[in-house]
């Protein structure tokens, strides 16, 4: 598969990106610091307040690595024309595209290990279960790489850029994530859990918080939201 | 590679027109024209990068399909350099070579094929701090880079030094001489002089003329002249020494073959001069390129 050969071409300009490195590691693992360690942020997170941070984290780093950082990537490639040329060379349209999920995938899951080594230093200590967060993690991961695309193939590049960091903020915000669904005012709490972002912290907070098993619910609506951008972006994606 | 009939439409205005060529296998094929002519839409067509066109479009033996991109077992065989951009920013160069080369079964060595291009392979700075002539260098080598059996390169010599244009030239011969058949976009009519076989002048989304280069300025032994439309051209005929033969090249325009002997300017000029010619119409040897190029697009309505 050339899809792989492309996956390890995007990691390696990623991870040699000093703004990639700071939106992968180094923000994840400070708001970890900020929401731990200090009494900065909401009451919701009660006794947990740790463990509740891990899997606020977790949700924030895979927002900003699948999505916003994937669809404005893509954006810009879209502009420059490397996808044009990639386009036209073996790898193809359906390997480009995979290989870029891959390797945001990968670059995600290095982040998720830079935060969970972070957690384990300043004393958290994972539930039995907590093992299960790899399923929301991957289904996560797809889902919101797939809004990702959909988006980028959608507007300009610039577009692109303020759309992905705008949804990002209030996804964070508004959508589940750094306040809990069930904290949320009036009819943000009722629309949350139905958000990617709101059910992956759902989801992130039952594995890593309670250490259970992970409920159909959440995975489904990230399935949902998975199957729905896919098929936009089938659609709809232009590549210049 | 073929096409025939190729119409391509952006919204309501079609780009391409009604557009015919051949570009003969193993050989440098020159697609000259002015800009917004439809050449950069033509290759894009060619390389299954704009689909909903109609007509035929005839690459390696088989027939593309317009509403799907380029299947894989002919990118494989298909060089593609685009006219706008087509690399990483952030790469190097020989990395973003050498990882386009791993796409390929069997590749040319990325370092060499830069050197040759003449842009130092250990250099390790970002593309997007190059010269626009250091890129144009790096766009070429990933289209060159896969020994394809068809390269299609849109606009190569923009932006290059006088160097990198020989360079160029001299890379593309060894090309050719190898095998390889080559379709260029280009602006410049040294480029097309110094290595095409067969040249396509388009304008407007249409062919003017399509045909080997010697046909379209004439060879050595010509004299070409100008004249009035459909001249009787029997009183000359007769008039120039044996072996010499006349035909209406273009409109307007006639090529005397076979008149090396001086005797046939002579007849030529008195011909001219009879017909109310100027003496600057006549033209010994090749025609130049850039004026019958000027020549077929003005003539368009």
């Amino acid at each position: 598969m050339r899809a792989w050969a492309h996956a390890g071409w995007e990691a390696r300009l990623l991870l040699r990106n000093g703004e990639q490195l700071l939106l992968t590691f180094i923000i994840p693992v400070g708001l970890l610091l900020g929401l731990a360690l200090t009494g900065l942020l909401p009451d919701a997170y009660g006794d947990d307040r740790l463990a509740r941070s891990v899997a606020t984290v977790l949700t924030v780093s895979v927002l900003s690595s699948a999505f916003t950082s994937l669809a404005i990537a893509t954006g810009f490639e879209r502009r420059s024309g490397a996808l044009r040329f990639l386009a036209t060379t073996p790898l193809g349209r359906v390997d480009l595209l995979a290989g870029k999920a891959l390797a945001t995938a990968a670059v995600t899951c290095l982040s998720t290990l830079a935060v969970l080594g972070t957690a384990a230093a300043i004393g958290w200590r994972p539930p039995a279960g907590a093992a299960w967060a790899v399923v929301p993690l991957l289904v996560g991961i797809a889902s919101l790489a797939a809004c990702g695309f959909a988006l980028a193939g959608l507007m300009r590049a610039e577009a692109v850029l303020a759309v992905a960091n705008g949804a990002f903020l209030v996804l964070l915000m508004f959508g589940g994530v750094i306040v809990p669904a069930d904290s949320l005012p009036g009819p943000l709490g009722g629309i949350a859990p139905w958000l990617p972002s709101g059910a992956l912290a759902a989801s992130f907070t039952e594995t890593l918080v309670d250490g259970v098993v992970p409920s159909a619910g959440p995975l489904v609506i990230l399935l949902a939201w998975l199957s729905g951008a896919a098929l936009l972006a089938a659609r709809t994606f232009r590549w210049s | 590679m073929s096409v025939s009939d190729l119409v391509v439409r952006f919204g309501s205005r079609p780009a391409v027109a009604r557009l015919t060529f051949d570009a003969p296998h193993g050989q440098v094929t020159a697609i000259v024209g002015p800009n917004g002519a439809g050449k950069s839409t033509t290759v894009a067509a060619c390389v299954g990068l704009v689909s909903g066109w109609t007509g035929r479009i005839a690459l390696l033996g088989s027939s593309r399909d317009p509403s799907r991109p380029a299947p894989a077992a002919e990118r494989a065989r298909v060089g593609v350099m685009l006219q706008d951009g087509g690399l990483y920013p952030s790469a190097r160069p020989r990395e973003l070579v050498a990882y386009v080369a791993s796409l390929h079964r069997d590749p040319l060595d990325p370092a060499a094929l830069l050197d040759e291009l003449g842009l130092d392979p250990s250099t390790r700075t970002p593309i997007r701090r190059l010269s626009g002539g250091e890129q144009q260098r790096v766009k070429c080598a990933l289209a060159l880079v896969g020994q394809p059996e068809l390269a299609f390169l849109d606009e190569p010599t923009a932006g290059l030094d006088t160097e990198g244009r020989h360079a160029f030239h001299d890379l593309v011969r060894r090309l050719r001489d190898d095998g390889t058949s080559i379709v260029l976009t280009t602006h410049l009519m040294d480029d097309v002089e110094r290595l095409a076989d067969h040249v396509v002048v388009i304008a407007k989304g249409r062919g003017l003329r399509s045909g080997a280069l010697d046909d379209l300025v004439g060879g050595e032994d010509c004299i070409s002249f100008s004249g009035p439309l459909d001249a009787d051209l029997a009183p000359l005929r007769a008039a120039l020494p044996a072996g010499c033969e006349i035909v209406e090249s273009r409109p307007g325009r006639y090529r005397a073959t076979g008149a090396s002997d001086p005797l046939a300017l002579s007849a030529i000029a008195s011909w001219t001069a009879q017909h109310g010619a100027r003496s600057s119409s006549i033209s010994v040897g090749r025609e130049s390129l850039e004026d019958v190029v000027l020549d077929l697009v003005g003539r368009q309505p």
